[in-house]
């Protein structure tokens, strides 16, 4: 044996590497700089969840993850690998990272096991019948299993929003990206798809999510992050940031939403 | 005996040549409508450019100029097709044209987080677009395409004009023996109407069939 560690043996196999990682990530939609240096380390199996007023960037770094927005400087890396530039590798990471969307964004010409099985069966080329069982598992697992045949716009939107994260989740997904996923249902739908999301937590699921829900942040976060104006202000655990947030920014927008 | 019976094998000639190039020509352009529809919106700037020169040109010049400019200006550069082959082929290159924009309309109303979700679990481009957006696309615009497909049946009697003997064609050569343009002219005309109507009766019904639900 020589000493030196070689390359490869750092990035995927290390435990301890980061499953992502962030650095000096800037982006501009025109003349308006919505990410400034934004820096943030996410471990295996963490729940970080992303929280911030209107317009500070969060829904951007979400998006930035797997590339449906474009950074303008910095360097992205999942598991150990740098994002990669469009075609055939991005397509393979994107497989890789999960997404949940504010508008559910179901395939609306396909029934709930068809939205589910499209990924695993085209991008994974595991076989019809197997895919199909799986999902069934997976949808089962959100609590919708009678609702496999029915096709999204006959579902609530707590339960499109359960058939998208099943969506996800049949990819086996090493991190799982979140944005806003409740901010588009109705209140009395909000729990239903929270429960999933904090069972997937506890299952050890690596998570970024942005959201405005605090309940969720206090259940299941690792991790609590506040954005404002494209920075990172504040990053702490959930604890420690609900009963005392160091920066002034923060207490402002604590106590403009913790009021009611 | 009634001196048209004669010409009734003549004229069902004309017609199986009409629906023939009408069915040939339907399906080669709506190919090329796809093809041209995909250039038009993919990534690299270069291809949609090449898609947009395409619509541009062939939708802005007349048919029956593209029928003789193929007909009697290639063969002077060596290049011959059958008359029929010639007609399919520049018919279907018009007419794609035309599917490409309806096309194109229709992806348009695919909304953009479908694109998205569709990238987000891995899809390629083009997996996205089979697999998600064209088939949603094509399910807005049936109507349209069913309105192209029927204006397609109809300019197919240009290709009378560059020898390929179908319907107008063949009523125009029993009309110069017989002189009776009203009573032949109107049967012919009659044949279109029934044909743009059944295309119009298969357009409702895969509307109605490959409605999503909402």
């Amino acid at each position: 044996m020589t000493g030196t560690p070689s390359a490869d043996l750092r990035a995927a196999d290390h435990p301890a590497a980061p499953m992502v990682a962030v650095r000096g990530l800037q982006k501009w939609f025109g003349t308006n700089h919505v990410l400034r240096d934004v820096d943030l380390t996410v471990a295996t199996g963490e729940v970080v969840v992303v929280i911030g007023p209107s317009g500070s960037g969060k829904s951007t770094l979400c998006r930035c993850l797997n590339r449906l927005e474009v950074a303008g400087a910095g360097s992205i890396e999942i598991d150990g690998r740098p994002l990669p530039a469009e075609g055939r590798d991005l397509a393979r990471l994107r497989a890789d990272v999960g997404m949940v969307f504010q508008s559910f964004n179901l395939f609306g010409h396909r029934t709930v096991l068809e939205n589910v099985t499209l990924g695993p069966t085209k991008v994974r080329k595991v076989p019809r019948a197997q895919a199909r069982a799986e999902a069934r598992v997976l949808l089962d697992r959100v609590g919708i299993a009678d609702k496999a045949d029915a096709y999204p716009a006959q579902l609530s939107g707590g339960q499109q929003q359960r058939a998208a994260i099943a969506r996800a989740l049949a990819m086996r997904p090493k991190v799982m990206l979140f944005d806003e996923p409740t901010s588009a249902l109705d209140p009395e739908m909000v729990n239903e798809v929270l429960d999933v999301m904090v069972s997937l937590a506890a299952d050890g699921m690596t998570m970024i999510v942005v959201t405005h829900e605090m309940g969720f942040a206090r259940r299941a976060a690792d991790r609590v992050v506040f954005m404002d104006d494209g920075r990172i202000v504040e990053s702490a655990g959930p604890e420690e940031f609900f009963a005392a947030p160091r920066s002034e920014r923060a207490r402002d927008f604590l106590s403009k939403i913790l009021q009611h | 005996m009634n001196p048209f019976s004669g010409y009734l094998t003549e004229l069902g000639h004309g017609l199986v040549t009409t629906v023939e190039l009408t069915v040939v020509t339907t399906i080669a352009a709506l190919l090329l409508g796809v093809v041209v529809a995909t250039l038009r919106i993919c990534p690299v700037p270069l291809l949609r450019t090449v898609g947009l020169v395409y619509v541009e040109v062939l939708q802005n010049l007349p048919l029956l100029a593209l029928l003789v400019l193929f007909v009697f200006a290639l063969p002077q550069l060596g290049i011959t097709f059958p008359l029929f082959t010639s007609a399919a082929i520049v018919i279907a290159a018009y007419e794609g044209a035309y599917f490409a924009e309806a096309i194109r309309a229709g992806i348009n109303t695919v909304g953009v987080g479908q694109a998205e979700a569709a990238r987000a679990i891995g899809l390629t481009f083009s997996q996205s677009l089979r697999y998600v957006i064209l088939p949603q696309a094509f399910r807005a615009v049936i109507q349209p395409m069913g309105n192209i497909s029927i204006a397609l049946l109809m300019n197919t009697s240009l290709a009378a004009a560059v020898g390929v003997v179908e319907l107008t064609q063949t009523a125009n050569n029993v009309n110069l023996v017989e002189a009776q343009p009203l009573l032949i002219f109107t049967g012919a005309g009659l044949a279109y109407m029934l044909l743009a109507l059944l295309i119009g009766l298969v357009t409702g019904r895969l509307e109605r069939r490959l409605a999503i639900v909402r």
